[in-house]
C-alpha cells in the first residue's frame, strides 16, 4: 500500500507519519508513506492523507499554490475513490466555505461550513484545547473498536472552528465543549477528523489503522 | 462538558540537551530531552513544554532536532518556546512538529507579532508567555506588571492589560508564569491566575511555583486555569504525572486518567 502525506507547508507531516507507520504495522498492512506535493507521486497512491495546522485561508492558499496539486486531488478522491483522510485544517478544507479570517471556498467534498466555536457557557475558552471524549454519531468502518462517551478514549483538540456539514448524515462523532463539536466526519470515500489522531495516542493509532485498513 | 484539565510537564532545553534531566525512570541518556520526552508521553502527560534556553541565536537549530526527533517519537502535543523572535522561527519550529509555539519577550517588544503568527498558523498554534511580577505595595490593591530577562526587567507593562491585548491580536493561550513564585515550591500565586483567567477568554496555563499536588488543584479551582504547568516537582519524582492525576480527579476536576 502506497499512502500519500500532501505536504503543502501546514505543518505536522512528521507526527502524522509516523503515526501511519506505527497504524499500518498494527493494521498488519504492509506499505510506505510517500511525503510531498509531487502530482505524480500522489496520482499513484493507494490512500491520501490531507495534514493541515494553520489559519483555513491560509492553508487553503497553499493548497491552491502547488502547481497540479488539487486535480489530481480530485481526479484520485472523487472519480477513482481513493480513501482520503483530513485532519484537523485538513478535514476543513473538505467544507464548501470556511469562515476563518473571511470567507473562504474550501474543496466542496463534504457539503458544509466551517464556523467559529461558540459554547453556551460563557466561562468556556475558545480555543477548545485538549483531551476530550467522543459521542458516536453514525455507523462507520472507521470507527470499529473505539470508545465513546464519558468512560471512552480521549481525542486532542487544538482548535477554534469546526466543520457543520449540511447533512447529518456525515456527521460521525462529535464532541461535547458547551454543545456537539464536530469530530469526526465522512461521506463517500473521505473521512475527515478535527482532532489530531497523531496526537491522540491509542484512539488515533486506533482510527489510523482503521483508516488504512478501510476499503470503501 | 468532558474537556479534561491539562497537566504540562516543561523541560529546560540548552544546546540541545536538558538541563536538568529527570530522574523518575532510568534513563538510557538523562540528558536526551527526547528520552525524557518518552518518558512523559509514556507516563500519560497531556502535552510536553520544550523551553530553549539556548543563549546563542546561533545554536537555535538544536531546538528543532529535539522538536523533530520528538514528534518522530512520541504521539503527544508540543508545545516550544524561548527565543522565538519571528513569525519564520514559529514556521521552523511547526514544520519541525511544534503543536504550538509560545512567543514571550519578542511580543512585549512588538506586540504585532503575535497577529501575524496567528494569521500564519491560526490562533489555536500561538501560545503568548507571560512572565508577571506583583508590583502594589501591601495594603494597595492587587497590580501585576510585565518583566521580561527572567523577572529582572520591569517593561511598566499592566500584565491584565496585555494579556487581554495579546488575546484580542489573535493568541490562543497564555502561559502565565509568576515571577514572584518561580522557583519558591510556595504554589501559584492564585489572585494572578484569577485574574488573568477572568479576564481573557482564552485557556490560561498556570506555572510558577508549583511544590505540592495540592498546589495543582488550587491553580484550577481557585486560580481558575484550564491548565497546569510544573517542571521539578516531576522531573525528581517527588511526584508522579499518575498522582498529579489521581489527585486532581478526587478533588473533583476532570482529568484524563490512563
Amino acid at each position: 500500500m502506497k499512502i500519500a502525506l500532501i505536504d503543502y507547508g501546514a505543518g505536522n507531516l512528521h507526527s502524522a507519519g509516523k503515526a501511519l507507520e506505527r497504524a499500518m504495522i498494527e493494521a498488519g498492512v504492509s506499505g510506505h508513506i510517500v511525503l510531498g506535493a509531487n502530482p505524480d507521486d500522489i496520482a499513484e497512491a493507494d490512500r491520501i492523507v490531507l495534514p493541515g495546522d494553520g489559519a483555513y485561508r491560509d492553508c487553503r492558499e497553499n493548497l491552491s499554490l502547488v502547481d497540479g496539486l488539487e486535480e489530481v486531488l480530485t481526479e484520485q478522491v472523487r472519480v477513482k475513490g481513493r480513501p482520503f483522510l483530513g485532519i484537523c485544517v485538513g478535514m476543513q478544507l473538505l467544507s464548501d466555505i470556511g469562515e476563518e479570517r473571511g470567507e473562504t471556498q474550501g474543496l466542496g467534498w463534504i457539503p458544509g461550513r466551517v464556523v467559529a466555536l461558540d459554547p453556551k457557557a460563557r466561562y468556556l475558552k475558545v480555543p477548545h484545547m485538549g483531551w476530550n471524549t467522543l459521542e458516536r454519531r453514525g455507523e462507520h468502518p472507521v470507527l470499529d473498536g473505539l470508545t465513546f462517551g464519558e468512560g471512552g478514549l480521549h481525542a486532542y483538540f487544538l482548535h477554534s472552528y469546526h466543520l457543520l456539514p449540511t447533512y447529518a448524515a456525515d456527521l460521525l462523532a462529535t464532541a461535547d465543549y458547551g454543545g456537539p463539536v464536530s469530530a469526526i466526519v465522512g461521506r463517500d470515500t473521505v473521512i475527515g477528523t478535527q482532532f489530531h489522531p497523531e496526537k491522540s495516542q491509542a484512539l488515533g493509532i486506533k482510527l489510523l489503522a482503521n483508516f488504512v485498513k478501510w476499503s470503501p | 462538558m468532558t474537556l479534561k484539565t491539562r497537566i504540562i510537564p516543561c523541560l529546560d532545553v540548552k544546546n540541545g540537551r536538558v538541563v536538568k534531566g529527570i530522574n523518575f525512570l532510568d534513563l538510557a541518556d538523562v540528558g536526551d530531552p527526547v528520552e525524557s520526552a518518552k518518558a512523559y508521553d509514556a507516563a500519560g502527560a497531556d502535552e510536553l513544554c520544550f523551553l530553549d534556553i539556548t543563549a546563542s541565536h546561533e545554536n537555535r537549530g538544536t531546538i528543532l532536532d529535539v522538536v523533530r526527533r520528538t514528534a518522530e517519537n512520541c504521539f503527544m502535543p508540543v508545545t516550544v518556546g524561548g527565543g522565538v523572535r519571528e513569525v519564520e522561527d514559529v514556521r521552523a519550529l511547526m514544520l519541525a512538529g511544534a503543536d504550538k509555539v509560545s512567543i514571550n519577550t519578542a511580543a512585549v517588544k512588538d506586540r504585532s507579532i503575535v497577529g501575524r503568527a496567528a494569521e500564519k498558523f491560526g490562533a489555536q498554534a500561538i501560545v503568548v508567555a507571560i512572565d508577571a511580577k506583583r508590583v502594589n505595595a501591601p495594603g494597595e490593591a492587587d497590580r501585576w506588571e510585565i518583566f521580561t530577562h527572567g523577572g529582572r526587567n520591569p517593561t511598566g507593562i499592566d500584565a491584565i492589560e496585555y494579556a487581554q491585548a495579546v488575546a484580542d491580536l489573535g493568541a490562543g493561550e497564555i502561559l502565565l508564569t509568576s515571577m514572584d513564585r518561580d522557583g519558591t515550591k510556595a504554589g501559584f500565586d492564585l489572585a494572578l491566575t484569577r485574574a488573568i483567567s477572568e479576564a481573557v477568554t482564552i485557556p490560561v496555563v498556570a506555572s510558577g511555583g508549583v511544590g505540592t499536588l495540592d498546589h495543582l488543584v488550587e491553580g484550577v479551582t481557585l486560580g481558575k486555569a484550564s491548565a497546569v504547568l510544573a517542571a521539578s516537582i516531576f522531573h525528581y519524582g517527588t511526584y508522579s504525572i499518575a498522582e498529579a492525576k489521581a489527585h486532581m480527579a478526587k478533588a473533583g476536576i476532570p482529568m484524563r486518567l490512563a
